[in-house]
């Protein structure tokens, strides 16, 4: 996805080929001469975990799907003959249900590197859009899945998400009905959830090239935060960066894989294991992990509009970060204001995900409206003043001078700009 | 990972390369088997294919019984004797799969015929008491099999397999 | 004893202070934390226990209880109560199946096989329900990882690290040997009992176990294999719904162990590779780059 291929294929069979599909020439082009920044650290290597992680996440699914079975007399107990009967069900399923978890631990991880470095800035606009994009979309095939097994929070998740719905005037009732297929939370809107959870990924997949696309215009961005120049700047993605990313790709699957072999239910609700029942609603329902801090945003406001509103304004206000960022320095190695509201930033977050997990009550209520309000003055107020009252520190001339140093050496590198973002851990 | 291949002398850095890309290899194919056994049937299934008794008592003398065994269908034929003597009189020569028809019968049994009910060329369901040889004939490319199920004229190139069965009692069987 | 059930009261109490809902609802108190065969990266079920937990859930709980999802092969297969295949054939013989229909397209029944599901005491959650005061006995196939209680913050991210994972079985076991008489303010409706684990403590199972009233097997010296207690029935019949809830458990455990050794190797070797492969590079002779 890049323009300069030097691949020249060796065989007669491998030209004729080429000379009609250049697709072999399009991935030497874009992953083993492509040049990378050389300064890229291992938060980088995101990008290529979630890219196994997508993988993954329709691989497992795929062969689940051959298993399952939606409907609701039967969702339950599909699952239950998938964990007992099938050949590796066991194993299937909870790399699959643990592997939605794992696919939100390196987004948020991606998310936050992009916010920290400033990824979003120019040229990278669309980039980061189409990252947005890729979230939301990941956000609905993450809650449609959670349905499927039919257990209490499926069922309880689906009727109070669909339910945000109803928030809008006049069209709610009617989109909510829509959504359902009937009058409740029913057959119908297992099955149709079922076809989208299976369509969503691909579409992923599709935002995903379009994403890599975008990303192999200008290159990656760098900790530096200053663009490529020459040669000096970057090393060719294949050896360096492929074994980088293996390593970094093997150890978060050791990650993946204690949750999945040792507490493969801890990120998981209990109540999913009590089949469905639309009579009782569990005492304490909460989303997944990864939604709490919206759900948070969401109770935070008494309006019923105005929560569904703010909490999709939190994801929506992401996509106008380029420009509400006024700032022209990208790294926030060399911001040191932007950097310490970034921390405070990325506590707010967690601490909004930990009062999503409380009841909405008292002076969780409180905490919560002072955390939202705090989040969106991060991105409406903070951002676009900073950039216009901090001093940036000096930013490297280029990548090379940022590894190597002013002078070139590889003594300097130890004292240089490079060992800034070992600093900040 | 074609790195190993750049050096001409092996070298330690060689040996990583080649050792590293031969656990990962080795970490692959693993992975890849749980996604091929899971395809297999499940433990469900293999339960329930555990063997059905089959009473004979309901099978009038000529009757043709149709029933399943782990979902494959199966034909139990109550013979008349001109049906037995017609299938025991051929001479073997003459058939495109030889078997006599007492290997296709238990001993002392000889009116009772069990055979799977697919046709063994492309598996549609032959009809029963049709075709020249009144045993069977497929509707779908004209195969034609007699009365012991074996395959006479058209493109089946086989004969109706038997099932593994026994006889519990005189009028009772029990397959698989 | 006493002092270990102070530090657990102190825990409870650390815990519902922290849970504010917790304590507007005053039903949660946190059931005491037992030693299971299972727990651990190395955790396995004592096929024993569970031969005896079988015996309880059969005489005890399975007169109101479904389990939809054992099937009797399943107590021969390994990692479980592994019981014999004979002894599991002979087993599922005593129980009446619902087969049909026949050719009249009649039901009828026919003596059960290993592949059969468990058979439900009622034919179906209504009449169940009926049949018990109106409150219908909850399918006990996964009830061991559909029960749990909360374990706060900072427990839940120690738990993570420490592979615990039997919040199910010790609220189970604590539930089977909770029942007390009520406190002075309580009135315990008729019909119902009190039980100081249960959330809002008024639950409708009457006690279930008594103390030698399910005969053990016998070792070699003629004695229980294990005491004929309250508490023994209590952790035998936990154990064996924790199997019944996760019978793959040792398979997993095993497999991870093997698959976690194996990634550490290649971890390893991608760590040394990655280090060679770099040296090369100006400026990053000194390890990876970070």
């Amino acid at each position: 996805m890049s323009g300069h291929s030097t691949y020249v294929p060796k065989s007669a069979v491998g030209k004729w080929f080429e000379s009609r599909l250049p697709i072999v020439g399009l991935i030497h082009s874009s992953f083993v001469v492509f040049p990378n920044p050389r300064n890229l650290n291992y938060l980088w290597t995101f990008g290529g975990i979630l890219a196994f992680m997508l993988v993954a996440q329709i691989l497992t699914g795929v062969v689940l799907a051959m298993h399952y079975t939606p409907h609701v007399d039967f969702a339950f107990s599909s699952v239950e003959a998938i964990m007992r009967d099938v050949n590796y069900g066991w194993l299937l399923r909870y790399l699959h249900a643990n592997g939605a978890s794992m696919f939100f631990v390196a987004v948020y991880i991606h998310i936050f590197r992009g916010l920290y470095y400033g990824s979003y800035k120019a040229p990278r606009e669309i980039l980061w859009i189409l990252g947005v994009v890729i979230f939301l979309l990941m956000m609905a095939t993450a809650f449609m899945g959670y349905v499927l097994p039919w257990g209490q929070m499926s069922f309880w998740g689906a009727m109070v998400i669909t339910n945000l719905f109803s928030a809008f005037p006049i069209v709610g009732e009617t989109i909510v009905t829509w959504l359902w297929g009937g009058y409740s939370v029913a057959n119908p809107t297992l099955n149709r959830f079922f076809s989208l959870h299976y369509l969503l990924p691909f579409m992923i997949a599709g935002v995903v090239i379009l994403h890599i696309w975008a990303l192999h215009v200008p290159g990656s961005n760098n900790p530096a935060g200053v663009e490529k120049q020459t040669e000096k700047d970057t090393l060719p993605f294949h050896p360096y960066f492929t074994v980088k990313d293996a390593l970094a790709l093997v150890c978060f699957i050791i990650f993946y894989c204690w949750f999945v072999f040792y507490t493969p239910n801890f990120l998981g609700h209990a109540d999913n294991y009590i089949p469905a029942n639309p009579a009782v609603t569990p005492a304490h329902i909460v989303p997944e992990w990864y939604f709490l801090p919206f759900y948070a945003i969401l109770r935070a406001v008494p309006d019923k509009l105005g929560g569904v509103l703010l909490m999709f304004g939190a994801i929506a206000v992401l996509v106008f970060l380029p420009w509400l960022d006024t700032s022209k320095v990208k790294s926030a190695n060399y911001r040191p204001l932007f950097r310490q509201f970034f921390w405070v930033f990325a506590v707010v977050c967690v601490l909004l995900g930990w009062v999503g997990a409380k009841p909405a009550e008292g002076g969780y209520i409180l905490l919560a409206r002072v955390l939202t309000a705090y989040y969106f003055a991060h991105f409406l107020i903070i951002l676009p003043l900073l950039g216009l009252f901090e001093t940036p520190k000096k930013v490297p001339a280029s990548i090379a001078e940022a590894v190597l140093g002013k002078g070139g050496s590889a003594n300097a590198m130890a004292a240089g700009a490079h060992a800034e973002p070992n600093t900040k851990g | 990972m074609d790195v190993a291949t750049t050096a001409a002398e092996p070298t330690r850095r060689d040996f990583l390369y080649l050792a590293t890309g031969a656990v990962g290899a080795v970490g692959v194919a693993a992975a890849i088997w749980p996604f091929i056994s899971q395809m297999n049937p499940d433990a469900d299934t293999i339960a329930q294919g555990a063997p059905v008794d089959f009473d004979l008592t309901p099978v009038a003398e000529g009757q043709i019984v149709k029933l399943f065994w782990r979902g494959k269908l199966i034909f139990v034929r109550n013979r008349t004797p001109a049906e037995v003597k017609a299938a025991e009189d051929v001479s073997l020569a003459s058939l495109p799969d030889p078997q006599p028809d007492s290997a296709r019968v238990k001993k002392g049994h000889a009116n009772w015929l069990v055979v799977y009910g697919n046709c063994t060329h492309l598996g549609c369901v032959p009809l029963g008491n049709e075709g020249p040889y009144n045993g069977w004939l497929c509707p779908c490319h004209g195969s034609v099999f007699d009365t012991s199920g074996r395959i006479r004229q058209g493109p089946a190139p086989t004969n109706l397999p038997v099932p593994p069965y026994e006889f519990v009692s005189d009028t009772k069987i029990k397959i698989g | 004893m006493k002092r270990l059930t102070f530090i657990r009261a102190a825990f409870a109490a650390a815990a519902l202070a922290s849970a504010p809902a917790a304590m507007a609802a005053g039903a949660t108190v946190e059931p005491p934390s037992l030693k299971w065969t299972f727990s651990g990266p190395f955790g396995q079920y004592d096929a024993t226990q569970l031969q005896r937990g079988f015996k309880v859930f059969r005489e005890v709980c399975a007169a109101c209880h479904s389990a939809e999802y054992l099937a009797f092969r399943n107590l021969s297969q390994p990692g479980g109560p592994e019981f014999s295949a004979a002894q599991v054939k002979a087993l599922a013989a005593e129980y009446k199946i619902k087969a049909g229909p026949n050719d009249q397209g009649e039901m009828y029944e026919r003596p059960g096989r290993p592949a059969d599901r468990w058979p439900s005491p009622f034919p179906n959650k209504e009449a169940a329900a009926a049949a018990n005061g109106g409150a219908y006995p909850p399918d006990m196939s996964v009830i061991a990882k559909a029960r749990t209680y909360e374990r706060g913050f900072p427990r839940f991210v120690f738990d993570i690290f420490t592979q615990f994972q039997e919040q199910g079985p010790d609220y189970l076991a604590a539930l089977l040997t909770g029942y007390t008489d009520p406190p002075k303010d309580v009135t315990v409706p008729a019909g119902k009992y009190y039980n100081t684990y249960f959330p809002g403590h008024i639950i409708a199972m009457p006690p279930p176990l008594n103390a030698g009233a399910i005969e053990y097997p016998k070792g070699a010296d003629g004695r229980p294999q294990a005491p004929e207690t309250v508490e023994q029935y209590a952790k035998d019949v936990t154990a064996f719904l924790m199997w019944m809830a996760e019978p793959k458990l040792e398979q997993r455990k095993e497999l991870g162990f093997k698959v976690m050794i194996f990634l550490l190797v290649f971890a390893g070797l991608l760590y040394f590779t990655k280090k060679k492969i770099w040296s090369k590079v100006e400026g990053h002779a000194h390890g990876p780059a970070f």
